[in-house]
C-alpha cells in the first residue's frame, strides 16, 4: 500500500507541472495585463519599471523556470495586485470552499444514495418513478436559477434562512449554498446507485446467496451494497472535482468567500500568481480526493490489491 | 429629458428635506452593498481604482477634500483653509488639528507629504499618481529622478504648501480615496494591508475576502456627533438577482439596480418609493479612430450620429436607465448647455453626408466591444442594423472589459464602445480631447483640433469662473460639431434604499460612494 501511495504521489507531479505550464502559457498569450489594468494613464516609463519589478520583462520560459523553482519550496509568489503572498490569500479562502464542498457532498450522498437504493429495490414503482424524475430534474437545473429559487422560497417567503453571506460561518448560512451546489451530484448519485444496484441484483453471486436461503436484508447489506459502493465512490470522486469548478457560480451568487470568487477576480484582473495558485489548489484537491478514493477501493473490496 | 432631470432634482430635494426634518438617530448598523464584482481588490486603497473599493474606503479613509453632493463640487475635508497665491499655482493648506488616525495618533503635515510621495512611487504604478502628478516635482519622483515631491513643503505640523504645475482646482484632484492620507509610521508596516488604519468615521474590524468588510464607529472622528451609526457592513454582492432578493428580504439597506430591475421596481407599488437616481458623470459613446480613413472625415462621423436612433435604444434596450447624450459634458457639469439639442435620428441626412464624403455605397469597419449590458454588445447589436440601413457595415470584435481598456489606450481599433468619466471637473473632462493629451491618458480618439486646443488653453488660464464656464461650453459645442464619437448617453445611476436609511446623498461622481458619517438608520431598521 505504501509503495502504491508513493507511486501515486509521484505520478501527480507531471500532472501538476502540466497544469502550471498550461496556465502560464495561457496567461502569456491572452491580451491584457496587470500593468495596463492598474492605472488609466501611467507613463510608459513607469509601466516599464513596473513590469521589471513584477518580472514581466523576462521571457516566458525564464519566468516559468523561476516560478517552478519557487513552487518547489512551497512559495506561490505574491499577488500582483494586492502584493499579499498568494498562499495567505488562498488560506483565507480555502476553509469556506471546503466547508461548502463537503456540505454539498454530504447532502448529495445522504439523499442521493438512499434514493437510488430505494428506487432500485422497487423498480417501476411510484417511488422509483418519482425519485428518478427528481434526479433528472436535479441534473437539468441551472445552479444560478436553482439558487435564486431557494433564496426566494427559504429566505424571502418562509424567512427560515438568510439569503446570502457567510455570517459567522454557522450552518444556517451554509444550507442554501450547499443545497444549491449539492443537488446536481445528488441526482447523479441517485441515478448511478440505482443503475449499479439494479445490475448487481441480477448478478450470479446474488442469486446464489438467495438460493442458499440468505434473507433479503442480508443479501442487500452484504452483497449488493458493498459491490455498489465501488461505483458510488468513483462517482463521488469525480463529483468532488466538478464541485470545485461549479462552486464559482454558487460562491458568487451567495457572496460566499471561497476560492472560486478569488479565481474569477484574479482572471479578470490578470493577477497571474493568484490565478496559478488558485488553479493549483483546485488541481491538488482533485488529485488528493481521487487518491483517497483509490485507497478506499481496497478497503471496500478486498479483491482489489495494490502491487 | 428635462422633465426627468426635474424629477431627479425633486427627488433629491425631497430626500434631503425628509432627512433634515428628522433628528438623526444614534446607533444601529448600516448594511451597504458592493455590487461591482465578487470581492474587494485590496485593503490598500492607494492600489485600487475600482469603484467597488471606494465604497468601504469612504468609511475608513479621508482625503484632503471630499465630494459634496449637495453643492456638486469637492470641498475641503482634512484642511480648514486654502490660501491661493503665486498666480493661482500655490495653495497653502491649514490642516485640521483634530483629525486622529484609528491608531489614536493625530494627523500632521508629515502624513500628507508621506502619502503623496508614496502614491508617486513609479515602480508601484499607484493609480492615484494621475492626480498627485499635478503637484510640481511629482512626475520626477514617479520617474525615479527625485526622492521627494519638490512642490510639497511642510510649513509647520498643520500647514502645508502645495505648488501646482497648472492652474486647476486641487479639489478635483484630491477628493477620491486614491489620494487618502495614510499614517506615515503605520502604513509602512507589513501589517497595514491586513488591518488598515485611516482617518475616516469608521475603523476597520474585519474583512472576509469575497464576502464583506465590517467597520465600527471611530469615536474620535473630527466631526462632532458623527458618525451616527455604530457599525457599517459592506457586503460584496455582484449578482443583481441575489441583491434583489436580499433587499426585498430586508437583509441589506442599499442595492444598485440594473435596467431590468429598474423597470421592475418602478412598477412595484411597495418598492417604487425606495428608488434614488442621479445623473452620473460618465459618458457612453462609440469612439472612432481617425487613422481609419472613413472616420477621418467629419461628415462620416456626423452621419453615424444621425444614423442611430439613440432614443429608441435608451428607451427599449437600456430601459430608460440613461440620459440621452448631447455632447461630451454630462447634465450635472457646469459647462453643460441646456439649449443644445442632440443629433436627431435622420437616416436620410446620414446618407446625404456619406455621399458628400464619397461613401455613397457605404463602407465596413470593425467595432470592438465588451459584453457590458449598458454600453457593450447588446447596444452594438442593436445599432448594427441601423448603420446597415445607410450602407455602413459593422463587424463585431468582442473582448473582455480589461482588454478593452488596453485597446482604447493603445489605439488598436477602428471603433470601440466605452463608458468614460466626463466629470466631475469639466475642464479635465474636456482636456481629454486636447491634442497635447496622449492617447494613453484619455484622448482615446486622438482628437486634434487647433481651435479646440485654443479654447481649452484659454479656459485653463481664465480666473473668472463665468468666463471659464462659457469657454468650456464653447469647447463642448465644438466637440458636438466635430463628432469624434457617437454621443450615446450619460449614465443614470439608480439605487434602491430602504426607508429606514436616512441621509443618502445624490453623488453624481458615483452613487454608491456615500459620506457615511451623514447616514443614519431609524428605529424601524431590522439592524437597529
Amino acid at each position: 500500500m505504501l509503495a502504491f501511495l508513493i507511486r501515486r504521489v509521484l505520478q501527480t507531479i507531471p500532472t501538476v507541472l502540466a497544469v502550471v505550464l498550461l496556465v502560464f502559457v495561457l496567461f502569456s498569450v491572452v491580451p491584457g495585463s496587470i500593468v495596463s489594468s492598474m492605472s488609466d494613464d501611467s507613463d510608459p516609463q513607469v509601466e516599464l519599471r513596473m513590469k521589471k519589478q513584477l518580472g514581466l520583462d523576462q521571457p516566458v520560459y525564464m519566468r516559468f523556470g523561476a516560478y517552478v523553482a519557487r513552487l518547489a519550496t512551497g512559495d506561490l509568489g505574491a499577488s500582483f495586485r494586492t502584493r499579499e503572498p498568494v498562499t495567505a490569500m488562498i488560506a483565507k479562502r480555502a476553509w469556506p470552499t471546503l466547508q461548502l464542498i463537503f456540505a454539498s457532498m454530504a447532502f448529495a450522498v445522504l439523499l442521493g444514495v438512499p434514493l437510488g437504493f430505494v428506487a432500485a429495490l422497487r423498480p417501476g414503482s411510484l417511488v422509483d418513478t418519482v425519485s428518478m424524475m427528481l434526479a433528472v430534474s436535479g441534473l437539468s437545473l441551472a445552479k444560478f436559477w436553482l439558487g435564486l429559487l431557494l433564496m426566494y422560497l427559504f429566505a424571502l417567503k418562509l424567512g427560515w434562512l438568510p439569503s446570502f453571506g457567510y455570517g459567522d460561518g454557522s450552518l444556517k448560512y451554509l444550507i442554501l449554498p450547499a443545497v444549491t451546489l449539492g443537488v446536481s451530484p445528488m441526482a447523479l448519485l441517485a441515478r448511478t446507485t440505482r443503475a449499479a444496484v439494479l445490475e448487481i441484483m441480477t448478478a450470479d453471486f446474488v442469486r446464489t446467496a438467495r438460493s442458499k436461503g440468505m434473507s433479503e436484508t442480508r443479501v442487500v447489506k452484504w452483497h449488493v451494497m458493498r459491490n455498489a459502493l465501488v461505483l458510488i465512490l468513483t462517482t463521488m470522486g469525480l463529483q468532488f472535482g466538478a464541485l470545485m469548478g461549479q462552486a464559482v457560480v454558487v460562491e458568487k451568487l451567495f457572496s460566499w468567500p471561497g476560492i472560486g470568487s478569488l479565481l474569477v477576480d484574479s482572471v479578470l484582473q490578470r493577477d497571474i500568481p493568484a490565478v496559478q495558485g488558485s488553479i493549483l489548489v483546485v488541481v491538488l484537491f482533485f488529485l488528493s480526493i481521487n487518491l483517497l478514493i483509490d485507497v478506499l477501493y481496497g478497503v471496500i473490496d478486498p479483491r482489489i490489491r495494490y502491487a | 429629458m428635462f422633465k426627468t432631470i426635474a424629477i431627479v432634482a425633486g427627488l433629491g430635494l425631497a430626500l434631503s428635506a425628509t432627512a433634515e426634518a428628522q433628528t438623526p438617530r444614534k446607533g444601529g448598523t448600516i448594511r451597504m452593498t458592493a455590487p461591482y464584482g465578487s470581492s474587494f481588490t485590496s485593503l490598500d486603497i492607494h492600489t485600487t481604482q475600482r469603484a467597488q473599493d471606494e465604497i468601504y474606503a469612504k468609511a475608513l479613509h479621508r482625503s484632503l477634500y471630499i465630494w459634496n453632493s449637495a453643492e456638486g463640487k469637492p470641498v475641503l475635508e482634512l484642511a480648514k483653509e486654502d490660501v491661493v497665491s503665486g498666480g493661482g499655482l500655490v495653495h497653502t493648506f491649514k490642516l485640521r488639528d483634530d483629525a486622529y488616525f484609528h491608531s489614536g495618533r493625530k494627523m500632521t503635515a508629515d502624513d500628507v507629504i508621506w502619502s503623496y510621495n508614496r502614491i508617486m512611487d513609479g515602480s508601484k504604478a499607484y493609480p492615484g499618481a494621475r492626480y498627485v502628478r499635478v503637484i510640481e516635482g511629482a512626475a520626477a519622483v514617479e520617474k525615479g529622478q527625485a526622492k521627494e515631491i519638490s512642490g510639497l513643503k511642510k510649513i509647520d505640523d498643520f500647514t502645508i504648501e502645495m505648488k501646482l504645475t497648472e492652474k486647476v482646482d486641487p479639489g478635483f484632484y484630491f477628493f477620491t480615496a486614491l489620494t487618502s492620507i495614510y499614517p506615515a509610521d503605520e502604513a509602512a508596516k507589513e501589517s497595514f494591508i491586513q488591518k488598515p488604519i485611516g482617518l475616516g468615521p469608521f475603523k476597520f474590524v474585519e474583512h472576509v475576502p469575497g464576502s464583506r468588510i465590517v467597520l465600527e464607529r471611530w469615536d474620535r472622528f473630527y466631526k462632532p456627533g458623527k458618525p451616527y451609526a455604530d457599525k457599517i457592513v459592506v457586503s460584496v454582492m455582484g449578482e443583481a438577482a441575489a441583491r434583489d432578493v436580499a433587499f426585498r428580504n430586508k437583509e441589506i439597506d442599499t442595492s444598485v439596480l440594473g435596467p431590468a430591475q429598474y423597470v421592475a421596481y418602478q412598477s412595484d407599488a411597495e418598492l417604487k418609493g425606495t428608488i434614488v437616481e442621479v445623473a452620473e458623470v460618465f459618458t457612453r459613446y462609440m469612439g472612432m479612430n481617425p487613422a481609419f480613413k472613413p472616420f477621418s472625415d467629419k461628415r462620416v462621423r456626423q452621419a453615424i450620429n444621425y444614423a442611430i436612433d439613440t432614443d429608441l435604444i435608451i428607451n427599449k434596450l437600456v430601459k430608460g436607465k440613461a440620459y440621452r447624450a448631447t455632447s461630451w459634458l454630462p447634465l450635472t457639469a457646469p459647462g453643460y448647455d441646456k439649449t443644445m439639442k442632440p443629433y436627431p435620428y435622420d437616416p436620410a441626412k446620414a446618407k446625404q453626408l456619406l455621399t458628400e464624403a464619397g461613401y455613397a455605397s457605404g463602407f465596413e469597419f470593425e467595432w470592438t466591444t465588451s459584453q457590458n449590458e449598458s454600453w457593450g454588445l447588446p447596444i452594438v447589436s442593436a445599432v448594427i442594423p441601423m448603420l446597415d440601413k445607410v450602407g455602413i457595415k459593422a463587424k463585431v470584435k468582442q473582448v473582455e472589459t480589461a482588454v478593452l481598456a488596453e485597446v482604447v489606450r493603445t489605439g488598436d481599433y477602428q471603433a470601440f464602445i466605452y463608458s468614460q468619466a466626463s466629470g466631475p471637473d469639466p475642464q479635465a473632462a474636456l482636456k481629454c480631447f486636447h491634442s497635447a493629451t496622449p492617447q494613453s491618458a484619455c484622448n482615446y480618439t486622438t482628437f486634434k483640433n487647433a481651435e479646440f486646443d485654443k479654447i481649452i488653453d484659454e479656459a485653463g488660464q481664465a480666473d473668472d469662473m463665468a468666463k471659464r464656464i462659457q469657454l468650456l461650453q464653447k469647447a463642448n459645442a465644438l466637440l458636438y460639431e466635430e463628432a469624434p464619437v457617437w454621443f450615446f448617453n450619460y449614465n443614470k445611476a439608480v439605487m434602491a434604499v430602504q426607508p429606514w436609511l436616512k441621509g443618502i446623498q445624490l453623488n453624481a461622481t458615483e452613487l454608491t460612494h456615500q459620506n457615511v458619517e451623514d447616514l443614519w438608520v431609524d428605529e424601524t431598521s431590522p439592524a437597529k
